[in-house]
């Protein structure tokens, strides 16, 4: 489990985050969503310390992240897997080097337990005879699997999504949102992810966290987001000229 | 001014956390040997046509200047020699891997932070300043010696071949002046400022590619700033170095 306490972020004089406090659920998929600039990428890059709060604090399994110092966050960040927007695979290095880069350098295993490591979690995100490919070679939905794989090669206990869908059309985008669900459950890992896909969030939204201009607004589950009467989240539920169409008919 | 102090504050904060020890020996080397190839073999072919060149137009440059029945012919070698060794080679070959060595550092390490590569790293556990700029910096300062001596043996050839070419100065002339009170403190002077200049080049450009926020043409401003920060400050530590190494 991972819990946010009371996180306050600045920037300048901007006020990002207001009092955050959640808690998000392991062995669920929580979804942190919110429009775009809301804080709920800012609110990630708290919780996996590439922001530092400057109010509050995050609490990983009882171990509080960020009074820990460099060495004891990097212990903690070997039990993190990221997936981002973007893929973020390293460009030098083709699909199997990417996906052996955590395993090369935190573990001492062989070549041979390596590369069955590699194949394992490749097959695992549907992904086979694409070893020697350069990520440049790679279309937007291979990126992000492989950023899966890559993210789950070290077998997280926690891990991150910032907006796993972006850039993907819906039909590749429900096969990553199930992908991620199903690791969640198979792992039985704490899996938040950033999104701002009501698509992702009818289909795994365990637990949902609306951010609403750097403030939690509303929480709840996929049920629930469709009954609400909060007014600001219905104007993000049903906000898309889709579902008003579908509203009036 | 502030900025100025800001971003030293900045570059040494980094420099700490890029010298620590490398947390995977054998991927450290692996890297190192990667940059031996990238910064220094690939720069092999514009240092050796810049010193050829160089050397040239110094020997045809000195040889049109002796007027003088006086001075003898051999001091075209002589010039070659301490033009080449003692400036050319260490510190206008330094700017010129400024340019091309620096601006890759820069755009390479910037691309890796717009696009979240750093980020990556980071979330991972490892130590990005360490694991990005650590092999830069001393393969940089191994691999740039060996470039700068290529470049004297090479400047000093091309002004004998320019030489023999417009037929100036007999070959016989030009060894003898390239022998003429030859000291080899010079050499070490020169390759003490090569290393000098090769930190500059790689910390400074890692230090830009690094800090860079934003997109493509954020990317290009770090690599451009990287280059004339890193030239600035070649410029500036030839002169200290030789006032402190000559004198």
């Amino acid at each position: 489990m991972i819990e946010a306490r009371n996180i306050d972020k600045y920037f300048g004089d901007h006020h990002v985050l207001r009092d955050i406090s959640c808690e998000f659920q392991k062995g669920h998929t929580n979804l942190i969503i919110g429009q775009s600039g809301s804080g709920k990428t800012v609110l990630v890059k708290c919780l996996v310390g590439l922001f530092e709060v400057d109010n509050g604090t995050v609490i990983y399994d009882g171990r509080n992240f960020t009074e820990m110092n460099f060495e004891n966050r990097k212990k903690v960040r070997q039990e993190i897997g990221m997936l981002f927007q973007g893929g973020a695979l390293f460009d030098s290095m083709n699909v199997e080097e990417n996906v052996m880069f955590p395993l090369n350098m935190f573990t001492n295993q062989s070549l041979e337990e390596k590369l069955d490591r590699v194949n394992f979690v490749l097959r695992r995100v549907n992904l086979e005879n694409v070893n020697y490919l350069m990520p440049s070679e790679l279309s937007g939905g291979m990126r992000k699997r492989v950023a899966i794989a890559r993210a789950i090669a070290m077998n997280p206990q926690y891990l991150f999504c910032d907006e796993p869908n972006s850039g993907l059309d819906p039909q590749t985008s429900g096969v990553i949102d199930h992908l991620i669900q199903e690791i969640t459950l198979e792992y039985e890992i704490t899996t938040i992810v950033n999104t701002h896909d009501m698509n992702s969030v009818l289909s795994i939204g365990d637990s949902v966290a609306f951010i609403y201009k750097g403030e939690l607004w509303w929480r709840g589950n996929k049920e629930e987001i469709l009954h609400t009467e909060n007014p600001e989240l219905n104007a993000f539920v049903f906000g898309t000229e889709l579902t008003s169409r579908l509203i009036k008919t | 001014m502030l900025r100025v102090f800001n971003s030293i504050g900045q570059y040494v904060i980094l420099m700490q956390r890029v010298f620590t020890k490398p947390q995977r020996g054998t991927i450290y080397w692996k890297q190192l040997f990667e940059e031996f190839e990238h910064l220094g073999i690939e720069s092999l072919g514009i240092v050796a046509f810049i010193s050829v060149f160089m050397g040239a137009v110094v020997a045809i440059q000195t040889a049109y200047n002796i007027d003088s029945p006086l001075i003898p012919m051999s001091m075209v070698g002589f010039t070659v020699r301490q033009s080449v060794i003692l400036e050319f080679s260490p510190t206008v070959i330094s700017l010129i891997l400024a340019g091309k060595v620096g601006s890759r550092i820069a755009s390479e390490i910037g691309t890796m932070r717009v696009t979240e590569q750093i980020d990556a790293l980071e979330i991972m556990g490892v130590n990005s300043a360490n694991y990005l700029i650590f092999p830069k910096v001393t393969a940089s300062i191994l691999i740039n010696p060996i470039l700068i001596i290529f470049s004297m043996w090479l400047g000093i050839l091309g002004g004998w071949v320019a030489m023999t070419a417009t037929g100036l100065v007999t070959t016989s002339d030009y060894i003898s002046g390239i022998r003429i009170d030859f000291e080899g403190y010079t050499i070490f002077y020169a390759l003490t400022k090569t290393i000098f200049f090769a930190f500059i080049i790689s910390s400074v450009s890692g230090f830009y590619g690094y800090q860079t926020s934003g997109g493509a043409l954020e990317v290009g401003q770090a690599s451009t700033k990287a280059v004339v920060v890193s030239s600035i400050l070649i410029i500036l530590f030839n002169l200290v170095l030789t006032q402190l190494l000559l004198t």
